[in-house]
């Protein structure tokens, strides 16, 4: 009898991860659907982009299973992780791009480095990947001559060239103008679509993720507080995430941090 | 209050101790880590001229002024003995003994050792190496490696340049201003230069610092904290760390080679 075609590009089990004596995440469990764009949400500095270097392998948690397509990332081999690695991908939210080498050497990069493709395919490979996120004659342009948009969009160029089954955003909208933002909005989507890619997202920017999320994960205090649809969580009942979609300065997360009585220290401590 | 300085010092032994083994694992991973010939071979030529050849400039302004200085200040002492004669091997012996692994290292470490810092510091920090990591590219292999060869290939070859140049510029003073005869200055150099045990050990000293500079300079960028601080820091440590290692590591093998 065959094996069942796994539903889930990443699974999550019983994940914990902590900074030395402080925790990340305790015991939460995730899973991100093939061929969907999951969006991962919540305030930052709670660990978002540490879920994707814990997903990709660079970093590991204290325990817990983190499995891509059959393999239980954290008990791989180098060698083993590094061949895993091939088949997904992550734009970085500077872009990363190589500073050194231009716009087509940064995307011919990857596949120079893994295959031993004469340079006319490599040629036709990285224009159709500039095609796609409309920097085709960007392709002789240095790092340092592109705007954050533009730089953004050549990482995504990089991030697909080698046909990824998942790809990873990090915070990819943030610092963008409206026009990028739409842009990278857009592209996001249609790459997903057409290519038949997993996409997680991770970012805090609400309608932007809305627009394209299949899913919607989010997160705070160390654990999933909330998960479902877009329309799911729009009408969620939590106060801490109605909170968070509705951009509340105060609520269950406290607009001050912690400190004593704001009268008693004006007046130098007294009561 | 001693049982915190206890812990301090016992965390900060526990530190430097991770450190090391952190550091050698590098260095494994680059001693072992070119990828191929077909890739590995143009890094390391790209890296020869970036480390090596950019580093030439320095090397030999510094080699012919210090074979200058050497010279002069040796025919002032020699000349009250009569013994200006012996201002070839003076010159010869210091430079390629001491003064050309010693203070090619001391340059390589400050010209090209910090720039490898602050360059792998930066690509750390850009988030160029984790990008390679998840690009599944061993940034030890493609970066750290071709580096570490180049800076091992090109400071011995400074150092000879080093001495050549020391040696021509100390000829230049004594034989060409101060009126040495010419015959003589190359002549007893000969004589007492010898090939093992001079001009030999000091390209091995040369090796030594090699390893040891290229090393450190490698190490920490690599683990440098990555913010501007971080990088500020982890450059002036590669200095500082490298150049006292060359002092103290060329006592020790000075110790070894000449010392019967």
């Amino acid at each position: 009898m065959p094996e069942p075609i796994p539903q889930y590009s990443v699974e999550i089990e019983q994940l914990s991860f902590s900074r030395g004596d402080r925790p990340i995440y305790t015991d939460i469990n995730m899973r991100f659907p093939k061929g969907k764009v999951t969006a991962i949400m919540g305030p930052s500095g709670i660990g978002k982009t540490t879920l994707l270097r814990l997903i990709g392998g660079q970093i590991k948690p204290d325990s817990g299973s983190i499995v891509f397509r059959g393999h239980n990332i954290p008990t791989l081999g180098r060698k083993k992780l590094y061949q895993v690695r091939q088949d997904m991908s992550m734009l970085f939210q500077s872009g990363a791009l190589f500073t050194d080498m231009s716009v087509f050497d940064n995307v011919a990069f990857a596949i120079r480095e893994h295959t031993k493709l004469p340079e006319d395919i490599i040629r036709t490979m990285v224009l159709l990947k500039l095609e796609a996120v409309g920097l085709r004659g960007a392709r002789d342009l240095m790092p340092h001559e592109l705007s954050g948009g533009m730089a953004r969009r050549a990482a995504l160029a990089r991030a697909i060239a080698l046909d990824p089954k998942l790809i990873m955003y990090d915070e990819p909208f943030a610092g963008q103008d409206p026009i990028s933002m739409g842009v990278i909005v857009r592209l996001i989507k249609q790459l997903n679509d057409s290519l038949g890619l997993t996409s997680i997202v991770v970012s805090h920017d609400v309608p932007e993720v809305m627009s394209i999320a299949d899913f919607v994960y989010i997160i705070a205090d160390q654990r999933v507080i909330g998960k479902g649809t877009p329309q799911e969580l729009l009408d969620h009942e939590s106060p801490l995430v109605q909170q968070f979609m509705q951009g509340l300065p105060d609520g269950p997360v406290p607009f001050h941090f912690k400190a004593e009585d704001y009268h008693c220290e004006l007046l130098g401590g007294v009561k | 209050m001693i049982l915190n300085m206890l812990q301090s010092i016992g965390a900060g032994v526990f530190d430097r101790i991770g450190g090391v083994g952190r550091a050698s694992i590098m260095l494994f991973g680059a001693l072992f880590g070119i990828p191929s010939i077909r890739k590995g071979f143009p890094l390391f030529v790209r890296q020869i001229y970036v480390v090596g050849v950019q580093s030439l400039t320095i090397i030999m302004v510094s080699g012919l002024f210090i074979g200058m200085v050497l010279a002069l200040q040796g025919y002032t002492v020699l000349v009250d003995y009569g013994a200006e004669d012996s201002l070839g091997p003076m010159v010869g012996l210091s430079l390629l003994r001491e003064l050309g692994p010693v203070v090619t290292g001391l340059l390589f470490a400050g010209r090209a050792g910090s720039a490898l810092t602050a360059e792998i510091g930066l690509m750390k920090s850009t988030e160029q190496l984790s990008s390679m990591e998840m690009m599944a590219i061993d940034p030890l292999r493609r970066v750290i490696a071709p580096r570490f060869w180049a800076g091992l290939f090109c400071m011995p070859l400074l150092a000879i340049i080093f001495s050549t140049i020391g040696i021509l510029g100390g000829h230049l003073v004594g034989v060409e201003w101060l009126g040495i005869d010419g015959g003589n200055f190359w002549s007893i150099m000969q004589s007492k230069v010898d090939l093992v045990d001079d001009v030999f050990n000091g390209v091995i000293k040369s090796i030594v610092f090699a390893i040891v500079v290229t090393w450190i300079s490698l190490y920490k960028g690599y683990n440098a904290v990555p913010t501007a601080d971080g990088i500020s820091k982890a450059t002036t440590d590669t200095v500082v760390q490298a150049s006292l290692a060359i002092l103290g590591l060329d006592f020790v093998l000075t110790v070894f080679m000449f010392s019967s």
